[in-house]
């Protein structure tokens, strides 16, 4: 879908991106992650083409960007960003509408798109369609700037730290929608963020930038099992790389059907992460395991955990 | 910015009331003028009617408004494109300087070069009224966040497309009230354009300053006064109309700073 070949970028004396050669594949969520300055921001802008690059060749749908038109790429391209970026002086419907608009879609065919993507992003669509931004909460606005970019269908999403404003609720379900419209939707997704919680949580790949260069580029479990370097497991966190490795899986793989146990329950649908954490607040070293309607599945031993690592990496 | 009253109690319209009353009805004070200056043997002022006088004061301020507008606008949106960053401060201090000349020293010079008439007038009020539109367009270009510019160019909008659909709008409270100080000095400022011969609200002051007739300067003093105050408050009704019917939360606090600056700046 996207290719860069040992593509670099100076902004005056500052190697913002050096030599990168980088494969995004067609479906894939990828999530470029690094501290501030590492290239990752002008990495994705100079996928749009809004910051260009000096050297090497970046190829969309096998050809060159340059040999596009700026708007025509990135009306190809769904583009979010943190502070939302909706325009202030539009309605919700109109906001939604750019692309569509610039696409010279006839109107009904615009109404019915807001109708379906407000609905698709939880927005009661005759709600929310006539109001301006101002009249929205952050995680609504976020909403918004999410059924803008995917508006007119476009081929690959690009999002710039598109929660990083967001409280840490709203941030959570807003990770959860936007994971969930990925596999419905199998869209090409690339996301720029500094959490690595964020990119654990949503990517197929991450690539790990550091000063321009790629420090590593793997699955979420390889990252944190076998970081290339010392900067990539100071990157991820030394010391929690076990919880992490916990959080990228669910109960629903280590569950002993039929088994019961005292306790709270856990849902299936939580990860190990939250599992640890009910077996050290309750003091017990097994729990029930509930499926989402609250029927009793099985139960889950606190030894059942340590496997989880090993059999991630296979 | 308090809700606008409405009938009797609107300072628009009693204003504009009292504004249309002196403009057709200055004869039937001259009982009036003769009481307050029973020396002068002719207390109204007859060499062109009021409403004659009023209409030509408006044409030239209405013509070196325009004048004004396009050229600041023009100016402000060019100094702000990637391409015309490099002349902004020129732009920006030509326009000052433009503002520091008094306008009578801008007609002295301009006479010799075209002679008595309405055109040196327009060429210093056109230029006189520039400086707060060319300040607020670019105080209003640069208020719109750069997150939606950015998202405006990363959606697919072309640099013409952004200009029009997302920054002048944006932009759009902090240009009228650029608008409204450079109407506002010009209404106040034309009156001296008779100098040079232009008939303005000016005339009957400057008719009344040479010859000793206090009541002239009255009435030319007041018809110029009362204009500049309903037009003031016709742009203030504009303004808050514009703020109303839309949405400017996250634009509001640079405005409000934009604003204070351009009136800072304005003699």
């Amino acid at each position: 879908m996207i290719e860069f070949q040992q593509v670099s970028k100076t902004f005056g004396h500052w190697k913002a991106v050096d030599n990168l050669s980088l494969h995004l594949q067609d479906g894939e969520f990828t999530v470029l992650i690094g501290p501030s300055g590492s290239g990752k921001s002008t990495t994705l802008k100079m996928i749009n083409r809004l910051v260009e690059h000096d050297s090497g060749r970046i190829l969309f749908a096998g050809k060159e960007i340059r040999s596009f038109q700026p708007e025509d790429l990135r009306r190809r391209m769904g583009y979010a960003i943190q502070s939302n970026g909706l325009f202030p002086h539009w309605t919700v419907e109109e906001n939604i509408g750019t692309v569509p608009a610039l696409l010279k879609w006839p109107k009904s065919r615009i109404a019915d798109r807001v109708t379906e993507l407000l609905t698709l992003l939880d927005l009661e669509p005759n709600r929310y369609r006539g109001r301006y931004p101002h009249e929205l909460s952050g995680g609504q606005q976020q909403r918004v700037g999410v059924a803008r970019a995917l508006a007119a269908d476009p081929e690959i999403l690009l999002m710039d730290e598109p929660f990083g404003a967001l409280d840490p609720v709203t941030r959570a379900a807003l990770q959860k929608e936007l994971a969930r419209i990925h596999q419905r939707s199998g869209k090409s997704i690339v996301l720029v963020t500094h959490d690595i919680d964020e990119a654990l949580l949503l990517a197929d790949r991450i690539v790990l930038l550091d000063k321009g260069r790629i420090a590593q580029v793997g699955t979420p479990q390889r990252i944190l099992a076998q970081p290339a370097s010392d900067f990539v497991a100071d990157f991820v966190g030394r010391s929690e790389v076990g919880i992490k490795l916990l959080g990228l899986q669910t109960v629903a793989g280590r569950v002993r059907r039929g088994e019961t146990a005292a306790g709270r329950p856990v849902p299936l649908q939580a990860s190990l992460r939250e599992a640890l954490s009910a077996f050290v607040a309750q003091g017990r070293g097994s729990l029930p395991v509930v499926d989402e309607h609250g029927h009793a599945v099985g139960s889950i031993h606190y030894a059942d955990l340590l496997a989880a690592p090993a059999e991630a990496l296979a | 910015m308090s809700r606008t009253r409405a009938g009797w109690a609107d300072p628009l319209l009693w204003s504009g009331g009292v504004l249309l009353l002196l403009i057709f009805g200055m004869p039937l004070l001259t009982p009036l003028f003769r009481e307050l200056f029973p020396e002068l043997d002719r207390p109204l002022y007859l060499q062109e009617t009021f409403p004659a006088l009023v209409a030509a004061h408006l044409g030239i301020v209405a013509a070196s408004s325009a004048v004004a507008i396009v050229l600041g606008l023009g100016a402000g949106v060019l100094v702000t494109r990637a391409a015309g960053k490099d002349f902004r401060g020129l732009v920006e201090t030509v326009v000052a300087m433009g503002q520091t000349f008094p306008p009578v020293a801008v007609l002295a010079v301009a006479v010799p070069l075209i002679g008595f008439g309405v055109w040196p007038a327009l060429i210093a009020l056109a230029l006189y009224g520039l400086l707060p539109i060319v300040q607020s367009t670019i105080a209003g270009i640069e208020s719109v966040p750069e997150s939606v510019r950015e998202a405006a160019r990363g959606l697919g909008m072309n640099p013409l497309r952004v200009l029009w659909q997302v920054e002048l709008p944006l932009a759009l409270p902090v240009l009228i009230a650029g608008i409204r100080t450079s109407v506002i000095i010009n209404i106040g400022t034309a009156a001296i354009a008779s100098t040079v011969g232009a008939k303005t609200l000016g005339s009957p002051i400057i008719v009344g300053l040479s010859g000793f007739n206090t009541a002239y300067i009255l009435q030319g003093a007041l018809l110029v006064a009362l204009l500049a105050i309903v037009t003031d408050l016709a742009f203030d009704r504009l303004q808050t109309r514009l703020q109303r019917g839309r949405a400017t939360v996250p634009a509001a606090a640079p405005i409000a700073r934009a604003t204070t600056q351009t009136a800072r700046s304005t003699p």
